[in-house]
């Protein structure tokens, strides 16, 4: 029981690592950028709800209101403004940038918010839990899950029934025939760089209730989240969030065996299905 | 003077340092069929690129309606109304027969061609239009590719090579239903390698001849000797 416990705790974890990746997912489906900036824009928008909260007061989930559209809109602004300009035949420019940015921000926040760790307060919500057939689930846990699997949904309908996720799909074959389809390039890229930040937020504010953070953690946020789209196959969104349950799940266990083993374990079983199965269990696009 | 719906003067193009295109004049009048021929690396897809906005040229090198587009981005180019059938199809493979035919005619320009209009035209596509568009035959991926292009109601077709790489009772298939096609309103300019083919259903032909037009005239008055010196460069 204990054992299933953990397994059943280790998925409800892979949700928040599920909404870590959808988003570099998504940005490197549409453009081919891979974002190493990524963990710290999650970072970035747990201090964001940090902020909102304290200025006014609010529970840090009504924080989603402010920090998503902000996000979003920073994502656009981003884009447009820096990664179109790297983008190209050679994959080399956006790694640079993204790298460049990410210590950018990490600093950005060391000195607006010192290095002391903070942690939003989400009152009864952080002990809540319910008891499920003899296991007791954390309240939290499960609505993260909850909400991985409604963003995935999203992105998936976005994706394949809607006039922009033609786009997305559009733009990622050819960009030179999309732009014959009249779709400016550099525009939708702007958008699916809003709409990954937009997710970005709300994994941003769900980590932030659930732990503390500092400036310091994007990185281990942003491993989190290539394992997780690289162990459910690149293009695939429903692979990530299998790849974020699989992650966790391993934490879990190897955390259950030993307490020092939570992340070895999470990175040998990512590192053994990469042996395995180079091109992730669910592949839907070849690198 | 006749109506020019495209008008190109001294058009230079370059891919890095190599210069494609050195100088092309060219017009085309509204309602006109335009044939362009020319051997393999002889710049006519270059052309073709450089009207669509693929390439950027410069401004006043290439008038659409009297509006300079040579430095315009593609997508603003569609915008106005013009369509490139592109060389070897190009369907986006993510896409459903359907979804390309829709993504050609999101840009929203008014005109007779829709979604119904171009199953008409192509029966075959209505049974496919649920498949991935490379799961096609390279004649159905043809039609999809010229009703993609459709579906903009472009004023300005640009077909490249639309018979390469098919079987030739495809090719007289697509040819046959051409007439229907341009037959309204429509301009088009047709790039082919099959000479004979280009001139039967145009009224003006170019040839061009490493980057520079050899040869301009009403299809109906070139001779084969007048065609192979512009064509090979040979005397």
């Amino acid at each position: 029981m204990e054992w299933f416990n953990a397994l059943v705790q280790g998925a409800l974890l892979g949700g928040l690592y599920a909404l870590f990746a959808a988003g570099l997912s998504l940005i490197f489906g549409v453009m081919r950028l891979v974002n190493i900036a990524h963990g710290d824009l999650i970072v970035l928008a747990a201090y964001l709800g940090l902020s909102v909260t304290l200025a006014l007061g609010v529970h840090p989930l009504l924080a989603l209101v402010v920090v998503v559209p902000a996000m979003a809109a920073a994502g656009y602004v981003l884009q447009r403004g820096i990664l179109n300009q790297t983008l190209g035949q050679d994959l080399l420019p956006p790694l640079l940038v993204t790298f460049g940015l990410s210590v950018i921000i990490q600093n950005a926040l060391l000195e607006v918010y010192s290095a002391d760790p903070q942690k939003m307060n989400a009152g009864v919500l952080e002990t809540a839990s319910v008891s499920v057939g003899g296991l007791s689930l954390g309240v939290l846990p499960v609505l993260t899950f909850a909400v991985a699997v409604l963003v995935i949904a999203a992105l998936q309908w976005t994706f394949y029934r809607t006039a922009l996720g033609r786009a997305f799909r559009a733009v990622s074959d050819n960009q030179d025939i999309a732009q014959l389809m009249g779709l400016n390039r550099h525009h939708i890229f702007g958008l699916s760089m809003a709409l990954a930040l937009a997710v970005t937020a709300i994994a941003g504010i769900l980590l932030g209730i659930r732990t503390s953070f500092d400036p310091s953690i994007g990185g281990g946020r942003l491993i989190f989240g290539f394992e997780a789209v690289i162990i459910g196959g690149l293009g695939n969104l429903w692979g990530t969030l299998a790849g974020g349950v699989i992650l966790g799940v391993a934490q879990t266990i190897g955390a259950k065996i030993h307490p020092g083993w939570q992340l070895l374990s999470g990175h040998l079983v990512f590192l053994i299905i990469l042996a395995v199965r180079p091109n992730g269990l669910f592949p839907r696009i070849s690198g | 003077m006749p109506d020019m719906v495209l008008e190109i003067y001294g058009l230079d193009a370059h891919y890095g340092d190599f210069q494609a295109l050195y100088g092309i004049d060219m017009n085309v009048a509204r309602g006109e069929v335009l044939a362009i021929i020319g051997a393999n690396g002889a710049g006519k897809t270059t052309l073709l690129r450089s009207i669509a906005g693929l390439m950027k040229n410069r401004d006043d090198q290439i008038r659409y309606n009297g509006t300079a587009i040579g430095a315009m981005r593609a997508d603003q180019v569609a915008r106005l109304g013009i369509a490139l059938v592109p060389e070897g199809r190009q369907l986006f493979p993510s896409l459903s027969v359907e979804e390309n035919l829709v993504i050609g005619g999101q840009i929203g320009r008014k005109g007779p061609w829709s979604l119904s209009e171009i199953y008409a035209l192509f029966p075959i596509l209505k049974e496919r239009r649920h498949q991935q568009s490379t799961s096609l035959s390279g004649g159905q991926q043809q039609m999809v590719a010229i009703g993609r292009a459709l579906m903009a109601n472009p004023d300005l077709i640009l077909f490249d090579e639309i018979s390469l790489g098919l079987a030739p009772v495809i090719i007289k298939s697509i040819y046959e239903a051409l007439p229907n096609i341009v037959g309204e309103g429509m301009t088009a300019l047709i790039v082919e390698q099959d000479i004979a083919r280009a001139l039967s259903v145009s009224s003006r032909a170019y040839c061009l001849q490493e980057g520079r037009v050899s040869l301009e005239g009403a299809s109906g008055g070139l001779s084969r000797a007048e065609i192979s010196r512009a064509y090979f460069g040979v005397t």
